[in-house]
């Protein structure tokens, strides 16, 4: 009945993300659904194991597996890690396989116009900063991607900015998101069961917990 | 900040803390679980070496992957059968209820909820996917979290969120005959956006959504996350109440009388503020389907499908590629819109209600020859009710197949797919590009009626022209 207090995860303990730096592939387009990140026959699992391959798939290959012309199909965007796109990203479903897959592929933050908010959510809880700039500062982003595949691209959380080539972004990170990055405290199990015994009082505060 | 809603009350009640990221750590009054999104879940637990905190506040179906023809196991979809072993294992282990489907109480995590009286309101749920906010419908703060939020819930009974404002959305006046909870959802979503909701909680009211049934206030809560909208309730009342008293998880007596108190104490305060008001007129409401790939791409079924250039600029290029998808022309109607499948399912409108409305429409006609339509009802209760009624006889006389509960065509995790570019009318809640199993499948969203209408039809039908053709009462 209680939760014990593990600290850390199986797969280390939450580290900060402060920054991100990578390369960069943009996807554009607004409304980017969850289907479309992962389409739901690929949700067929019981780990998130080998998801990176089928991120975008149906928009990456055709009915016979060819490869259709997608940025996470080109060469020059391979290994990328910070992923550009527009308004409303990650809408839908709030299948954790969509950020599963897009970080087994390599991504490392997403900035965007705006997020689906259990997208976002998602992102944060493997560590991925989803980091929001204005429309033309997004566009413009891209469009240097595109010119300048092999260039960096810094996010800076902390900061909240993104650097690249001699431009510098004014972006924003939502409050918690950024301290839980920066602080390293975006592990909310390890937090959140330390306070059990205050959790058991909540509960029996309630009055249909009586049953 | 909003006060004196429902809103600031359930979180007040649920908050145990506030957390260093500036979190508040909330309470989970029922935690439901399906085959999807929590396997990887229980693995993390089991990784750290921790149990589940409360098992007892948790209650799980299997719905996404579950045939609904031939459900005789092993699975004839291997990936399938290891996804219900899996859960079968995970709930097992762990002492957590399981609505298998021998049980008789299996069906959509949306729909069971409320069926069994578990959903309450004053509650918190949360449930691994985004339709959850449906359980809003009775006062409660429900809303969908990622797998990682569902190994907090399983581990610790609670989950980290920030607090978001309120919108009270006030739908005045009575709707028309043939116009539903669906046609409602359809136009909030058009008018605000399919991102005005974020950041944001629904509080739905007004005439039109006090006079509505239970099924179709979840109606309207279950599309809230297609507007942006993490969770979306209606506050509890008298309807509320009836629907919940007698029901397996509602107490009988004294204690009936104790919690409905405490319901009652909820709802939101008459001067309550909100961070925003909207209202909209229901009685100017005309059935509404969608012409495109998003759930706020829609049209009243007489009323031209708009030409790109005369939306707003970042809605242009989604629009653009949507018609061209669809096939669909500016300055037409969707009404005369072909269709080769009709699906009656989902969580959105796969209930009792939904059913009865539809066959009011079906009953005495027959499934148009090119048409292949489907009834998949939400639960197995609502199939045995349906059945107890004459439904199931009223859907399969005029062609249509009868199925058992799940998610089915909604989104295509089972055999239910649609095939090649078949279009579909559909009461489900996406019509994304792929959703139904087939990339170039196309959806248009509808009301149960509206389904009926377009199954018998061939096409996209305005049900209340169909009734004044043949004078069958709806």
């Amino acid at each position: 009945m209680s939760p014990s207090t593990g600290g850390g995860s199986a797969d280390g303990p939450a580290d900060t993300v402060r920054e991100v730096t990578g390369t960069g592939v943009p996807v554009r387009g607004n409304d980017v659904d969850t289907d479309e990140i992962i389409p739901a026959r690929f949700l067929k699992v019981v780990t998130f194991d080998g998801l990176g391959q089928f991120a975008f798939f149906d928009k990456r290959f055709d009915d016979d597996d060819e490869p259709l012309a997608h940025p996470f199909n080109e060469e020059r965007f391979q290994g990328a890690s910070v992923l550009a796109v527009n308004a409303n990203f990650g809408c839908g479903s709030s299948r954790e396989h969509a950020p599963q897959a897009l970080m087994r592929w390599g991504i490392d933050a997403v900035v965007g116009e705006s997020f689906a908010e259990i997208f976002a959510g998602n992102c944060l809880a493997l560590g991925i900063p989803t980091v929001t700039a204005s429309r033309e500062d997004v566009e413009a982003l891209q469009d240097f991607v595109d010119d300048n595949p092999d260039a960096e691209v810094e996010v800076d959380v902390e900061a909240e900015e993104v650097r690249y080539g001699d431009t510098t972004v004014d972006a924003s990170v939502d409050d918690a998101q950024r301290r839980a990055l920066v602080d390293g405290v975006w592990d909310t199990t390890a937090l959140m069961a330390a306070n059990a015994d205050s959790v058991e009082a909540t509960a029996a505060s309630l009055p249909y917990t009586d049953d | 900040m909003s006060e004196g809603t429902l809103y600031d009350a359930v979180w007040d009640r649920h908050a145990v803390t506030e957390l260093p990221t500036g979190q508040t750590q909330l309470f989970v009054g029922l935690h439901l679980v399906h085959e999807v999104t929590s396997p990887q879940a229980f693995g993390m637990l089991e990784e750290r070496g921790l149990d589940v905190a409360y098992p007892e506040r948790t209650h799980a179906t299997v719905d996404h992957i579950v045939p609904t023809a031939d459900q005789s196991r092993p699975y004839g979809d291997d990936a399938a059968e290891e996804m219900m072993a899996e859960l079968e294992a995970n709930v097992g282990e762990a002492g957590i209820e399981f609505d298998d489907p021998t049980t008789g109480r299996q069906g959509i995590v949306h729909v069971v909820g409320p069926e069994q009286g578990l959903t309450q309101p004053g509650m918190t749920i949360v449930c691994g996917d985004s339709h959850t906010a449906t359980h809003g419908a009775f006062g409660a703060l429900a809303f969908g979290i990622g797998t990682s939020q569902i190994r907090d819930v399983l581990a610790t009974g609670c989950v980290a969120m920030e607090k978001q404002q309120v919108r009270r959305i006030e739908v005045t006046g009575e709707l028309g005959d043939g116009v539903t909870a669906k046609d409602v959802i359809l136009t909030v979503i058009r008018e605000l956006g399919t991102d005005g909701g974020v950041g944001y909680v629904y509080e739905y009211g007004g005439e039109a959504v006090e006079a509505m049934d239970m099924a179709g206030r979840m109606s309207i809560c279950n599309m809230s996350i297609e507007g942006g909208a993490r969770a979306g309730y209606v506050n509890p009342d008298e309807t509320t109440y009836e629907y919940l008293e007698g029901r397996d998880g509602v107490p009988e007596g004294e204690a009936f009388e104790e919690l409905k108190a405490y319901w009652e104490s909820v709802a939101s305060d008459p001067d309550a503020e909100y961070d925003d008001v909207v209202t909209i007129d229901g009685s100017a409401l005309e059935p509404v389907v969608t012409w495109g790939t998003t759930p706020g791409q829609s049209v009243g079924v007489s009323e031209p499908i708009p030409a790109p250039e005369d939306l707003p600029a970042d809605k242009q290029d989604t629009a653009r590629s949507a018609q061209e998808h669809m096939e669909v022309e500016p300055g037409d109607t969707m009404a005369g819109y072909p269709i080769d499948v009709a699906f009656l399912g989902s969580c959105t409108n796969a209930r009792l209600p939904d059913l009865r409305a539809a066959a009011d429409v079906v009953a005495g006609r027959e499934v148009h020859d090119d048409v292949r339509a489907m009834v998949v009802p939400g639960s197995q209760r609502v199939k045995a009710a349906a059945e107890a009624e004459g439904l199931d006889e009223v859907f399969t006389d005029a062609g249509f197949d009868w199925r058992s509960a799940g998610c089915s065509m909604c989104l295509g995790m089972n055999e239910d797919q649609l095939v090649g570019d078949e279009r579909c009318a559909s009461s489900s809640n996406r019509n994304f590009v792929g959703r139904q199993g087939s990339k170039d499948g196309r959806t248009v969203l509808m009301s149960p009626p509206m389904v009926a209408a377009a199954a018998v039809e061939g096409e996209v039908t305005d049900v209340r022209e169909l009734e004044a053709v043949t004078g069958v009462e709806a």
